[in-house]
């Protein structure tokens, strides 16, 4: 079995025996809902306005994933185990990364229901497979850029304090056009077309800081 | 048989910011020989480990480990080290098999040897309970499968025996005490009983090098010095 | 040693400063629809262009440092950053000045350039904390050249996004007067670009100049009176470049076995 897939399959296989991450990030993004409906004061939202509450929610709802990704490994040894084998260290990335987009695309399917029937005025329906995209790209970029930081902030003092700060502000273009990538789909008079140029953005955005990321995780865990 | 030393250190350093935790340490080992590493505790026992180990670089000096120099061939000597250390390297919600397998699987070791392992621990019984549920003795016990699952020449042993009552004790000896023949560096704070079972001694303090001799010619005394 | 060519800096940022603001004050053509207040634009994007090729900067010092694994380059990229931070507030405060003086808010986020400017800032904020976060000093220099490996990447991306998000009801800078830059202007403009350049050289290399002495002296310090003259270092976010002096050989040589008594 390859590396990345042997401690993907043992990073699943924790969560399932102890869930924390998955519960956790659901529970917040409900909770989430319910504030901006009071905090907007508005009953249901559409167009820009239902994306941004969606994709912000979801962002931080990742942030908690996110600080949770690299705990097992730092309190249990799992470092050590994993730089005593004979194998590429990145491979660890990879596994961490794949194991964030899953358990992302879990919470979401949840989610993004319950945004739907809480607060989305339009029907969900017409706008879902453009939504099944612009979130598949999202979860890419949220998941290399949280396991980049998550194993940065994991071996310092402030974790959980570093994580959202840095993680963040990186993730902003990632926003940017996943928004306006999500506008036109709640449209309140009917699911839009989706954006090409935002479409490339996005796509370019994963896959510069893909290959950023792989390049240089090693770095963070030599000594 | 190899005339290569299975360790050659010349020299060596490692920093920690404006501290040396190992300052200018030599020694050789030849293969197959047992190293008995005595020192308090910050002396840089664990640090020398962990340098051996490949888990950590050296700052200064030559670090030859099983005829590989490292860091530049760490990659080939990764797989050939076993480490025993304070941590158990265990995950403790996942069982002792479930541990044992994921590791096989990262050493490519076939899930037999796992099997096999659980068997000669005496583990069989417990080994679909999680980890955490396992006594101190009985997780070092899986801790020693762990670090010879894959048969490594090299065994890096600290502390083996904490935790350990005298018929664990006995179930592990085969696997990595002497009679295993393989090449082992264990620390140890009992000077009578580490002598006892080495071929070579060092004593380190602040880092640096206090005693280093063969076995059979060092007094316990001596090895109590260190403690001062 | 230390601080070669400082005086020439020096010199050269001087009359290029002065040179500038000569200009802005007395050359430079008043803009019709601004007025006076316009001029800050000609501190406003020399410092903004500065900054973001900073910080982009900083991250290929950063990545030197890791491929290198030489101290010294981690030392520029966080000199190089964290002058590039100071620009980058000076640069959001002459901004604001600006969009109040041409749209009368002290914030606008039509100006993309602004508002990327804002993340980029909020992304770099963090460098500091991160480093300080950070005990190893080894550990401090690599965690931070991964960081600023990755934002210095994300600021042309970053840019590039937020442009392609804002609306350009508004009309971007280089077109403000007469939809296009008189040719005196652009001499301003260019002069000034050159001196904010050199201000920000001068200062990176005064800052390195003062940490190599400062890190000489405790290293000869320590050399001739001992380590215990010598104040060990705090938790500190700079880079920590001094070698610590290693001991003096033992007697016995090494690598033999003859029986050592301890000392």
């Amino acid at each position: 079995m390859r590396p990345s897939a042997a401690l993907l399959r043992k990073d699943l296989l924790l969560e399932r025996r102890a869930p924390e991450a998955v519960p956790a990030m659901l529970l917040f993004s409900l909770t989430t809902f319910v504030l901006f409906h009071f905090g907007l004061g508005r009953d249901e939202v559409s167009g820009q306005l239902a994306a941004g509450v969606l994709l912000v929610t979801l962002l931080f709802a990742a942030i908690l994933g996110i600080n949770r990704l690299f705990v097992s490994e730092q309190e249990e040894g799992g470092f050590d185990g994993v730089l005593l084998a004979p194998i590429d260290r990145t491979a660890l990335f990879v596994a961490k990364a794949a194991g964030l987009f899953l358990f992302l695309s879990l919470v979401e399917v949840v989610a993004v229901a319950a945004f739907a029937i809480l607060l989305l005025a339009p029907s969900p329906w017409p706008a879902l497979p453009g939504l099944l995209l612009v979130l598949a790209l999202l979860n890419c970029a949220l998941a290399v850029v949280g396991a980049l930081v998550s194993a940065l902030a994991i071996r310092t003092r402030a974790r959980d304090l570093i994580v959202p700060i840095v993680a963040l502000p990186l993730l902003t273009p990632a926003l940017i056009a996943s928004a306006r990538l999500a506008a036109p789909l709640f449209a309140a008079g009917g699911a839009g077309s989706l954006p090409t140029k935002w479409l490339a953005v996005l796509a370019l955005y994963d896959l510069v800081f893909g290959l950023l990321a792989y390049a240089v995780f090693d770095f963070l865990l030599e000594d | 048989m190899d005339a290569t030393p299975a360790i050659e250190l010349r020299g060596v350093g490692r920093r920690y910011g404006e501290r040396w935790a190992l300052d200018d340490v030599s020694v050789t080992v030849p293969a197959g020989a047992t190293l008995v590493v005595f020192g308090p505790n910050g002396a840089g026992k664990s640090t020398l480990l962990r340098v051996l180990a490949t888990l950590l670089r050296p700052h200064g000096g030559d670090v030859h480990v099983l005829g590989e120099a490292l860091p530049e061939r760490e990659w080939a000597v990764r797989g050939k080290v076993g480490l025993l250390a304070h941590e158990a390297l265990l995950y403790r919600d996942l069982s002792a098999r479930e541990n044992l397998r994921f590791h096989a699987r990262l050493h490519k070791v076939p899930e037999a040897r796992v099997e096999e392992l659980l068997e000669r621990m005496r583990l069989a019984g417990r080994a679909e309970d999680p980890v955490r549920t396992l006594s101190r003795g009985l997780l070092q016990r899986v801790a020693v499968c762990r670090a010879v699952l894959h048969d490594p020449p090299l065994l890096l042993l600290d502390e083996p025996r904490a935790n350990l009552d005298p018929a664990a004790a006995e179930l592990i000896e085969p696997l990595i005490g002497r009679a295993s023949g393989r090449t082992r560096v264990v620390t140890s704070h009992d000077p009578a009983g580490g002598l006892a079972e080495a071929d070579l001694a060092l004593g380190l303090r602040d880092g640096q090098v206090a005693l280093r001799a063969p076995a059979g010619e060092v007094d316990p005394a001596q090895v109590e010095e260190l403690y001062r | 040693m230390y601080g070669k060519g400082l005086r020439a800096l020096s010199l050269a940022t001087f009359a290029a400063l002065t040179a500038t603001f000569a200009l802005i004050f007395f050359y430079a053509p008043l803009d019709a629809d601004q007025g006076f207040i316009q001029k800050i634009f000609y501190v406003h994007v020399p410092v903004a262009i500065v900054t973001l090729c900073a910080y982009v900067l900083g991250g290929i010092f950063a990545a030197l440092h890791l491929k290198t694994h030489d101290r010294r380059w981690d030392l520029r990229s966080y000199v190089v950053i964290h002058i590039a931070l100071i620009f980058n507030i000076i640069g959001l405060l002459t901004g604001a000045v600006w969009a109040k003086a041409s749209w009368g808010h002290w914030w606008v986020w039509d100006e993309p350039t602004l508002v990327s400017f804002l993340i980029v800032f909020l992304l770099f904020a963090t460098y500091q904390p991160l480093r300080f976060s950070i005990e190893d000093p080894e550990r401090q220099a690599r965690y931070a050249a991964v960081f600023a490996v990755m934002a210095g990447a994300f600021v042309p991306l970053n840019f590039a996004a937020v442009r392609a998000a804002t609306s350009t009801v508004h009309p971007r800078t280089f077109g403000t007067a007469d939809g296009g830059l008189p040719s005196q202007m652009a001499w301003v403009f260019v002069v000034a670009i050159a001196a904010i350049a050199l201000l920000f050289a001068l200062m990176c290399c005064y800052e390195i100049a003062a940490k190599q002495t400062r890190w000489q002296l405790r290293a000869l310090r320590r050399r001739l009176l001992g380590s215990d003259a010598v104040a060990p270092l705090g938790r500190s976010a700079a880079p920590a470049l001094g070698e610590p002096s290693r001991s003096a050989p033992r007697e016995g040589g090494r690598g033999s076995y003859p029986a050592q008594a301890p000392s």
